[in-house]
């Protein structure tokens, strides 16, 4: 029988198999940043151990990082502490280390792809669940905890229990105005949180592969939020035309190699996936979040659903204690809710083509008085490229903040934060309670979204604006 | 490691679905170096309710968590097991676990258990009207046993020993140093490396 894509990469990848034991598989690129990995470092040294492979290791620093004054001492001492535990211990370990201020910072999820190192056919291993991220270019990446961190540092390898299949098949053509983030969210509201769970995803079909590589990581990125171990795509010739070049790419004959084994990692026609859902991409609209899990989300023409309407009664209870955290009742159109703060960026939404998704839309206006709108870019390369095309003047001309490279609103570990009560359109991954800031409200959206509600102030798409920038009461 | 072959203690009925690692243990908690001193952290929005069922006298000391569907999604965060057991919990239950979360419980000897929802909500009632009254979780037989009822629960058997005999997995992988130098140089030379040229 066939195998799919997952299976094959998994596969190469086995040390060793042993009845009854879960397979030992080999990363081939671990990524590290502050938070997830000063519990590891000390482990190592407790045990007297060695980092085995600092060839396929790299860290950054992104979870803490300040986005204003990034010259100055960071201002909370305890987020110093903790990307000074960083820098400490990959000198000791003698790990490459890309600080705030270094031209290759930003986050961890943006910063492997863009300098080649997330390759085809690799397993890729991070501490922080949106590794999932660099399964675009048809990696198996997925998130760990610290102890596998530790674990990957000292043996390079993982035993990992078995996964099961599916197929996430979107036919057609995605419509003008619905992004690739739209697509995710509406995935995530059909199978749910949970509905991935001891999956790696497989998204294919038309939509999928006429998606850019960026827009492939936003969908990847946000598997986990379906609960699945991983997301992945086929590589293709989108994937090949975007690595090639890059400082950690193949070259030369190498490259040739690389490739002739790339076009390997396609599931067989007679492989079996253990589930499978199909949507149909051209009855795909903007879709926002209107609870505190991401798949509460509907499109942006509905409005908050009755909990009442849920039929399990898990559902319906949820449904009642997001309502009453996001201050919203059932039956309010989704278009009539006002925001009071912007973000966009992440590992989801914080590549150069976002930002210019963004930028299109406030171009020529002015987001609307009532809205602080952060502009976070993933990384500093990202941020360079953008002010090469005068995105960052666009944006502040808008009248939006232009910020350094980081994870910033996203969790909010830095000081970009939302007050208990203040209401936000995030281009991230997660409307988790608190996520962005005490008592904080989230609705996750597309960065097209984000930079509309940002011109209304209140939830909305770019069809919804008018060519008067003036900003309309809800 | 520590060892888990048993444990008796008192349960606290948590009826919600879909806890994930934010509530848990908050980003701004992630930014501490070490593995313990998160007790306070656990919870801690909801800890602000007087109402919520941490805060209430009759479960004061108990050391198994009941909870809904889907609980510890989200983040990678180990400091969400972390804090689950610097509070003094010793086994979580539920119907479904993320799977991240799942391994990182299992890594430091916090029992994670999976019964069927009705058994779920059996032990929240139990709680709930008894809440002196004691919940088994038994590795050994793979059951967990309260109020004159026991259900029988799975989990993989190399998990189970691990946990059983508190086995560092480190150790145990080094073991097979023999298979990962071998791996390593089978490996095709177009493979990435973060060395700089």
């Amino acid at each position: 029988m066939g195998r799919t894509l997952a299976e094959k990469v998994w596969d190469d990848h086995v040390v060793r198999r042993a009845e009854g034991e879960p397979d030992l598989l080999f990363i081939d690129l671990h990524l590290l940043h502050e938070v997830t990995s000063p519990q590891a470092f000390d482990g190592l040294r407790m045990g007297g151990r060695p980092v085995r492979r600092l060839d396929l290791t790299i860290a950054t620093e992104d979870h803490n990082t300040p986005t204003l004054d990034i010259d100055k001492p960071i201002a909370d001492p305890v987020s110093r502490a903790q990307l000074e535990t960083l820098r400490k211990n990959c000198a000791e370990f003698g790990v490459r280390l890309h600080p705030l201020g270094d031209v290759e910072q930003g986050v961890v999820h943006v910063v492997g792809p863009q300098l080649g190192l997330t390759q085809p056919g690799t397993t890729v291993v991070c501490g922080d669940s949106h590794t999932s991220t660099h399964g675009a270019f048809g990696a198996l990446a997925f998130g760990i905890g610290t102890s596998q961190v530790e674990h990957v540092l000292a043996t390079q390898t993982l035993p990992l229990a078995p996964f099961r299949t599916m197929a996430i098949t979107v036919d057609g053509e995605l419509p003008a105005d619905v992004s690739a983030k739209d697509l995710i969210l509406a995935v995530i509201a059909r199978i749910g949180t949970g509905g991935g769970q001891g999956y790696v995803i497989e998204y294919r079909g038309e939509a999928i592969e006429k998606l850019s590589m960026e827009a492939r990581m936003t969908v990847c990125n946000m598997s986990i939020e379906a609960g699945a171990r991983a997301g992945m795509i086929a590589p293709d010739q989108t994937t090949f035309d975007y690595l090639r070049g890059r400082p950690h790419a193949p070259r030369d004959a190498d490259w040739d190699e690389a490739v002739a084994y790339w076009r390997t990692l396609r599931t067989d026609d007679d492989a079996v996936y253990d589930h499978e859902v199909r949507l149909d991409a051209s009855e795909l609209a903007p879709f926002v979040t209107w609870g505190t899990n991401p798949g509460q989300g509907a499109p942006l023409s509905a409005s908050v659903p009755d909990p009442a309407s849920f039929e399990d009664a898990g559902e319906r209870l949820a449904a009642e204690k997001a309502l009453e955290y996001m201050g919203l009742e059932a039956g309010r159109p989704l278009r009539e809710v006002t925001v009071d703060t912007v973000f966009v960026g992440s590992c989801t939404n914080g590549r150069i083509e976002d930002l210019r998704s963004a930028a299109s839309v406030v171009e020529g206006r002015r987001i609307a008085d009532s809205v602080r709108m952060l502009v976070v870019p993933g990384s500093v390369r990202v941020a360079l490229q953008a002010v090469e095309e005068g995105l960052d003047k666009v944006f502040t001309a808008a009248g939006a903040e232009w910020r350094h490279a980081g994870c910033s609103m996203c969790l909010g570990m830095n000081p970009d934060q939302l007050a208990p009560g203040e209401r936000s359109a995030s281009t991230s991954n997660r409307n988790f309670e608190g996520r962005q800031g005490k008592g904080g409200r989230t609705h996750l959206v597309s960065p097209q979204v984000a930079a509309a509600t940002a011109v209304l102030g209140r939830l909305a798409s770019p069809a919804d604006l008018s060519d008067v920038p003036t900003p309309v009461e809800a | 490691m520590e060892a888990f072959t048993t444990h008796t203690g008192r349960a606290v009925p948590l009826r919600r679905g879909n806890v994930d690692t934010d509530q848990i243990i908050p980003a701004h908690w992630l930014k501490k170096v070490t593995r313990d001193g998160f007790e306070d952290g656990l919870f801690e929005a909801w800890r602000k309710d007087p109402q919520f069922v941490l805060n209430q006298p009759q479960y004061a000391g108990a050391s198994v968590l009941v909870a809904g569907r889907d609980f510890g999604t989200g983040s990678s965060r180990e400091h969400a097991v972390w804090a689950l057991q610097n509070y003094g919990f010793k086994a979580v239950l539920s119907s479904r676990f993320a799977d991240i979360f799942r391994g990182n419980s299992l890594k430091n000897g916090l029992l994670t258990v999976v019964l069927p929802q009705e058994d779920i909500e059996r032990l929240w009632a139990l709680a709930e009207t008894d809440p002196t009254a004691e919940v088994t979780v038994d590795l050994v037989g793979r059951e967990v046993r309260a109020g004159g009822v026991s259900t029988a629960f799975e989990l993989d058997e190399d998990a189970r020993r691990r946990l059983l005999e508190g086995l560092d997995d480190i150790s145990l992988t080094l073991l097979h140093e023999a298979d990962i130098a071998a791996f390593e140089a089978r490996r095709p030379a177009h493979k990435p490396s973060t060395a700089v040229a």
